[in-house]
C-alpha cells in the first residue's frame, strides 16, 4: 500500500504512557455515527460512520430468488454482497469482486444466516449489499453493523442485531478497534461479531498472531465494545421509527378485517365495477 | 443483555424481551427458553392473549383471506400467473372464476397485464398460493390506473373501520380499491384520481406521524375548497 510509508520507522503506535497515534487508549472505539433508513428505494438500508470509514448498506427482500435453481424449499437465501468503491482507498481499488471482497461477503452472510428467521420465507432470498466508501481498516465490521440495521428496517424477522467489532495487537500491546495505520504495522488484527443478547460468536476471523492469552483479552475487548455500538444500532433504529408509535396508539393497526374493505360493488363480467355507497 | 420489557405500544427491535405475563408469542415474536422477544422491528400488542409485534415496514407475504390486487404475467392452458408485489408467484386456477374456461381457452379470458382484484384462498407451509376470482365482489378491473404503497401502511390508509378511505372518497368521488399488498386501483375524473393519488402519498410518506387524518383532510380541504360532509354539493364549476 503506497499510503503508509509516511510512518517513520521509529514512530510507535502505542507509547510509554498507553497513547495511540490518533490519541485513543488500548480499549477506546473510533467515534461511531449510524442512521437508518437513508434510501428509499431499498426495503431497508443504514449509512454508518466509523472513525474515518463510510460505509452504507442496502437491504432487499424477501424476494424470489435468482436463478432459480439456488432456491431453496425449506428456507430464504441470505446473500451478502461487499464491495469497495473504487476512491475508498488512496490507491485506486480495482472495481470489482476479488478474492478479499468474496471472502468477506461469504462471512457476512453466514453470519446473519444465523440470526435471521429463513424458514419463515422459502424459496426467496434476502439480498444485503454493503458498500464501502471511505476505507480506514475495519470495513467488514462497519459493514456489517450497518448491514444489521438495515435487516431490521426492512422488516425482516430475525433473533437479535448483530454487532461487530475487532481489536488485535499493536507494539506488543492488546487493543480495540484498529485503524488503517495500526492495521498495517501491527502485529494482529481480529474482526468479530456477536449476537449481543445471547453472546453467541457468528464470525470470527484473524490476521496476525495472538497468544491464546491475547486472543482471549483481545476477545473481551471486542465483547465489551459490542455492547456499546449495539446501542448505537437501536438508537438509530428507535429515531427512525419512535414516532410511528405514537401513530399507531391513534388508529391500532389491525390486520385486515374484510369489513375494512370498501363494500363490494355488484361486478358484471367484463364491466367496470359501480361503487354506489356513498 | 437482558432488558427490561418495553410499555405496551412502544417501537420495538429484533431481539427486544417482551413482557410475556402468561401471553403466548404472536406473530412477529418467537419464543426462546420460555421468554418471548421480538422478532421484527413494530409495536407490541396484546390481543386475545398473544403478545405480538405489528411490522413498520417489510414485504408483503401472502396470507389467507387477503383481497388483493393483482397483474397477470403469464398464461398457462388451465391458470393465470399473477403478480402480487410479494415474493412468491400467485397462481389463478381457471375454476376459481366466474366463468366457464375451457382447457386452453385461458386467453379468452384475462391477458397478460390486466389487473384484477381477487381473493387468495390458501397458503401452504412452502408458501404456494391460490387465488379466487369466484366470488361475485372480485373480477378484472378495466380502466383507472394502479398505484403502490408500502403494505405497512395498508392498515392506516384503511384507517379504522374504512375512515381513511372514506374521508378520501368523499371528497374526490373516486372509485378505490385497496389490496392488502399495497396495491391500490383508482379510477374517476381526472382531478379527482389526482388528489386521491396524492391523498395516498401523503399516507405513505406521513403514515409513521401523529395527526395523519388531519393531514389528509386538510389537503383534500385545500384542493377542493370545501369542507368534509358535503360530497355531493355542486360545486363552483358545476360538477357534481
Amino acid at each position: 500500500m503506497g499510503d503508509v510509508e509516511h510512518i517513520p520507522k521509529e514512530l510507535k503506535l502505542i507509547d510509554e504512557s498507553g497513547v495511540r497515534l490518533d490519541g485513543r487508549r488500548y480499549d477506546e472505539l473510533r467515534p461511531i455515527r449510524i442512521e437508518a433508513g437513508v434510501l428509499k428505494k431499498a426495503d431497508g438500508s443504514a449509512y454508518i460512520e466509523w472513525g474515518n470509514n463510510k460505509v452504507l448498506a442496502a437491504v432487499y427482500g424477501p424476494r424470489e430468488a435468482h436463478p432459480r435453481h439456488l432456491q431453496d424449499p425449506a428456507k430464504a437465501l441470505v446473500q451478502c454482497r461487499y464491495n469497495m468503491a473504487p476512491f475508498s482507498v488512496t490507491e485506486r481499488k480495482r472495481p470489482g469482486p476479488d478474492r478479499r471482497s468474496v471472502e468477506i461477503s461469504k462471512v457476512i452472510s453466514e453470519a446473519f444466516a444465523s440470526v435471521v428467521f429463513v424458514e419463515q420465507f422459502p424459496r426467496t432470498s434476502v439480498d444485503i449489499f454493503i458498500e464501502v466508501l471511505q476505507a480506514d481498516a475495519g470495513t467488514r465490521c462497519a459493514g456489517l453493523t450497518a448491514a444489521s440495521v438495515a435487516l431490521a428496517d426492512a422488516g425482516i424477522p430475525m433473533r437479535d442485531l448483530v454487532t461487530s467489532c475487532a481489536s488485535g495487537k499493536i507494539g506488543g500491546v492488546v487493543a480495540l478497534d484498529l485503524n488503517k495505520d495500526e492495521d498495517n504495522f501491527g502485529e494482529a488484527d481480529c474482526p468479530m461479531a456477536i449476537v449481543p443478547r445471547t453472546g453467541e460468536i457468528v464470525l470470527l476471523q484473524m490476521d496476525g498472531h495472538l497468544t491464546v492469552d491475547e486472543f482471549e483479552r483481545a476477545m473481551d475487548l471486542s465483547i465489551v465494545a459490542t455492547k456499546g455500538i449495539y446501542e448505537l444500532q437501536r438508537d438509530a433504529l428507535r429515531r427512525r421509527y419512535s414516532a410511528m408509535a405514537e401513530q399507531a396508539m391513534e388508529a391500532p393497526p389491525p390486520p385486515p378485517i374484510p369489513s375494512e374493505l370498501p363494500p363490494p360493488p355488484d361486478m358484471p363480467e367484463d364491466e367496470l365495477p359501480e361503487v354506489d355507497d356513498l | 443483555m437482558e432488558r427490561s420489557a418495553p410499555a405496551r405500544r412502544e417501537v420495538v427491535i429484533p431481539g427486544d424481551l417482551l413482557d410475556g405475563h402468561g401471553l403466548k408469542p404472536g406473530s412477529g415474536t418467537f419464543n426462546e427458553g420460555g421468554r418471548i422477544y421480538a422478532a421484527r422491528l413494530g409495536i407490541v400488542s396484546e390481543r386475545d392473549g398473544l403478545v405480538s409485534v405489528t411490522p413498520l415496514s417489510g414485504r408483503y407475504i401472502p396470507r389467507s383471506q387477503d383481497v388483493v390486487i393483482g397483474k397477470v404475467m403469464d398464461l398457462g392452458p388451465s391458470h393465470w400467473l399473477v403478480d402480487i408485489n410479494s415474493p412468491y408467484p400467485a397462481p389463478l386456477n381457471a375454476k376459481e372464476t366466474p366463468w366457464m374456461v375451457e382447457f386452453g381457452d385461458t386467453e379468452r379470458y384475462l391477458h397478460v397485464g390486466d389487473v384484477l382484484l381477487a381473493e387468495i384462498v390458501s397458503v401452504d407451509e412452502a408458501m404456494r398460493v391460490q387465488l379466487s376470482m369466484a366470488d361475485r365482489q372480485f373480477g378484472r378491473l378495466s380502466g383507472g390506473q394502479i398505484v403502490q404503497i408500502s403494505p405497512a401502511k395498508v392498515p392506516r390508509l384503511i384507517g379504522r373501520q374504512g375512515s381513511m378511505i372514506g374521508l378520501i372518497r368523499d371528497f374526490t368521488q373516486v372509485r378505490m380499491f385497496v389490496g392488502q399488498n399495497g396495491m391500490i386501483w383508482l379510477d374517476g375524473d381526472a382531478d379527482g384520481v389526482r388528489h386521491t393519488a396524492n391523498a395516498i402519498r401523503l399516507v405513505e410518506d406521513r403514515g409513521h406521524l401523529p395527526g395523519l387524518t388531519d393531514a389528509v383532510r386538510e389537503y383534500l380541504e385545500r384542493a377542493y375548497g370545501r369542507s368534509a360532509s358535503t360530497p355531493t354539493e355542486v360545486d363552483d364549476d358545476g360538477r357534481r
